[in-house]
């Protein structure tokens, strides 16, 4: 599903969240989206899922109507219902779900819990898992829902080092594989410049800066954007290296 | 793993589920039984039996059964599911396990309306006996609209929800106590005995109205039930898979008002049972709504029945009113039920 997004805005009151952002993703593509925080990648991701009034148009394949396949993870993961994990990620489906659940969708979140290696917590409660474990639940469920475009805000920002590696090569392999639009929220620069096809950079609620994570991500982007001197460097695959090597003072 | 396992799994959590409907309908049906038996004339088991089935030959027997003791039983058992039902539904909703129609200030709107036609006489386009159940009822339903309007307010946020039932809670508390201040002894002993619930005011008619309300609610509730089950991971979620939270809030709100105005109406107010039954359902069988929904209604239904056991044998030779039981028995069971809780459910 191809997304196009022009000249969006979102306020919340006084405060201007975002203004005037133009971006654009495609299928198959994986676009991060990075910036400080308080810098509206939030705002931004919920305003494309349609969760918070906006200015500006969103259009998903050149409509403007908005689909049901959009699987959207935000960022709290501190849900404590009573409810299994296989009932959460069943909730991915919601849309099609009946009083009774028909084996295909037990199949689909089957073949997506397997996917993430959850299979063993099926029958456990969301209460009783770590908040990792929560984090990889909610990316099920937004999975279940076999979705065209894929919205994740910090979908890795309580899992070990293993385990982010581990879910986003699962999102590239799914973005690939399905044909998936996947905007994803990230703070780990070096995880965006390695798993991001594109990545979009956003400061003060504006799009700073969108395009392959070599041309975007440098030294002086770093200063600017997040007020931090960083050296760069590349792997022995030729993968870009940030090292962030102190705060930089407030201008 | 396989799919035959993932299959498996879901099976044994359903019939888990079914098992503990069951058991709690096995028990109704025994409490039911009991709470017929039971009165200031103690009646033996196979005689209420046999007066059910027809086959009794004391008309006397026949007469405590039929026109006394059946609908208590039955009354109790569907005051006690619509609490339980109601009390889910907005545990549920306001994402809150503090919430019910008692403590969020509908049943106080209910006490004061009863309170209103026992203190000024508003004149009621009905029958006099039916007059207060009307107004109760009436003014459940402006306390269910007082919280949702307030609520809406911050965008019906379910904290703000909570709130605005607290402060609603307290103001029905004051006109209540304004009412009670200016009352005749006589009303005044009337309002307090209305307040205090009792069963024994109890009919046929009375238990078929609640019942066609609590009937007419659970279609409305099976269309929702997924989404009720999405709501409880939060708004923002629940949004995120496609819920329109506010619509979903708002027709709840108005099964809640129904709910818990023909439960209070004809009973007074009784606590507890709208707070209590849901905890013991989402511990024996979680917050899938399909079976959250059913198991809250059920041992609402039981806990209720027991109550009505309870306040006929508590004091020998006196019918104890039904709300102080409630609250006797349920603060300590409730504090028990917290304790005990090895999940991290609240």
């Amino acid at each position: 599903m191809k997304l196009t997004v022009d000249g969006l805005s979102v306020r919340y009151g006084a405060t201007q969240a975002i203004e005037e952002v133009d971006v654009a993703a495609h299928p198959g593509e994986v676009l991060a989206v990075i910036g400080p925080n308080g810098s509206g990648k939030s705002s931004l991701v919920k305003a494309i899922a349609g969760l918070v009034a906006h200015e500006g148009v969103v259009r998903f394949d050149g409509s403007t109507v908005r689909p049901e396949r959009i699987g959207y993870m935000p960022q709290d993961i501190g849900a404590r219902a009573a409810l299994t994990v296989l009932e959460a990620v069943l909730l991915g489906r919601l849309g099609r779900l009946g009083l009774r659940v028909r084996p295909d969708d037990l199949a689909a979140v089957e073949a997506v819990l397997g996917e993430l290696d959850l299979m063993p917590l099926a029958s456990r409660y969301l209460g009783e898992l770590s908040g990792g474990q929560r984090q990889l639940v909610f990316l099920a469920q937004a999975l279940a829902s076999e979705p065209a475009l894929l919205l994740l805000d910090e979908p890795i920002s309580a899992l070990d080092i293993r385990h982010q590696l581990e879910v986003m090569e699962i999102v590239l392999r799914m973005t690939r594989a399905r044909s998936l639009t996947t905007l994803v929220i990230l703070h780990d620069l070096n995880i965006a410049a390695r798993f991001a096809d594109r990545v979009l950079v956003m400061r003060s609620g504006r799009a700073v800066c969108c395009g392959q994570p070599e041309a975007v991500i440098d030294a002086a982007m770093v200063a600017s954007v997040f007020g931090v001197e960083a050296t760069l460097s590349s792997d022995p695959q030729g993968r870009l290296i940030v090292t962030p090597l102190r705060a930089l003072a407030a201008a | 793993m396989s799919a035959i396992s993932l299959t498996a799994t879901y099976a044994a959590m359903g019939a888990r589920r079914v098992a503990v409907l069951a058991i709690g309908s096995a028990a109704i049906l025994v409490s039911l039984v009991l709470d017929v038996a039971t009165g200031p004339a103690f009646l033996p088991v196979g005689a209420v039996a046999k007066s059910v089935f027809g086959l009794a030959q004391d008309r006397t027997v026949d007469a405590i059964v039929w026109s006394i003791r059946l609908p208590i039983a039955f009354v109790a058992l569907v005051v006690g599911a619509a609490l339980g039902l109601s009390g889910a539904i907005m545990q549920t909703i306001l994402n809150n396990p503090l919430a019910s129609s008692y403590t969020l200030g509908v049943s106080a709107g209910a006490g004061f309306g009863a309170a209103l036609v026992i203190v000024l006489g508003v004149a009621m386009p009905v029958p006099e006996a039916w007059g207060i159940p009307l107004m109760a009822f009436l003014f459940a339903g402006i306390a269910c609209a007082g919280v949702y309007g307030i609520g809406q307010a911050r965008e019906s946020s379910p904290e703000m929800l909570v709130l605005a039932g607290i402060a609603l809670l307290f103001l029905f508390q004051a006109l209540l106590a304004l009412l009670q201040f200016v009352a005749s002894p006589e009303a005044l002993q009337q309002i307090v005995f209305w307040l205090f619930g009792s069963l024994q005011k109890a009919s046929w008619s009375k238990l078929w109205i609640i019942t066609a309300v609590l009937v007419a609610c659970i279609p409305l509730l099976i269309v929702d039930v997924w989404r009720l089950t999405a709501l409880k991971l939060g708004d923002e979620r629940a949004r995120g898979l496609g819920v329109d939270v506010a619509r979903l809030r708002l027709r709840s709100f108005v099964l809640i008002s129904a709910l818990t105005g023909v439960a209070v109406a004809f009973v007074g107010t009784i606590g507890f049972v709208g707070l209590v039954a849901p905890h013991i359902a989402r511990m024996l069988v979680g917050e899938d709504q399909r079976s959250f929904l059913p198991a809250s209604t059920l041992y609402g239904a039981l806990l209720l029945s027991l109550a009505s056991i309870a306040s006929k044998t508590v004091l020998p030779g006196a019918i104890v009113p039904i709300g102080i039981v409630t609250s006797l028995i349920g603060v300590p069971f409730f504090v028990w039920l917290i304790l005990r809780n090895r999940r991290a459910f609240w």
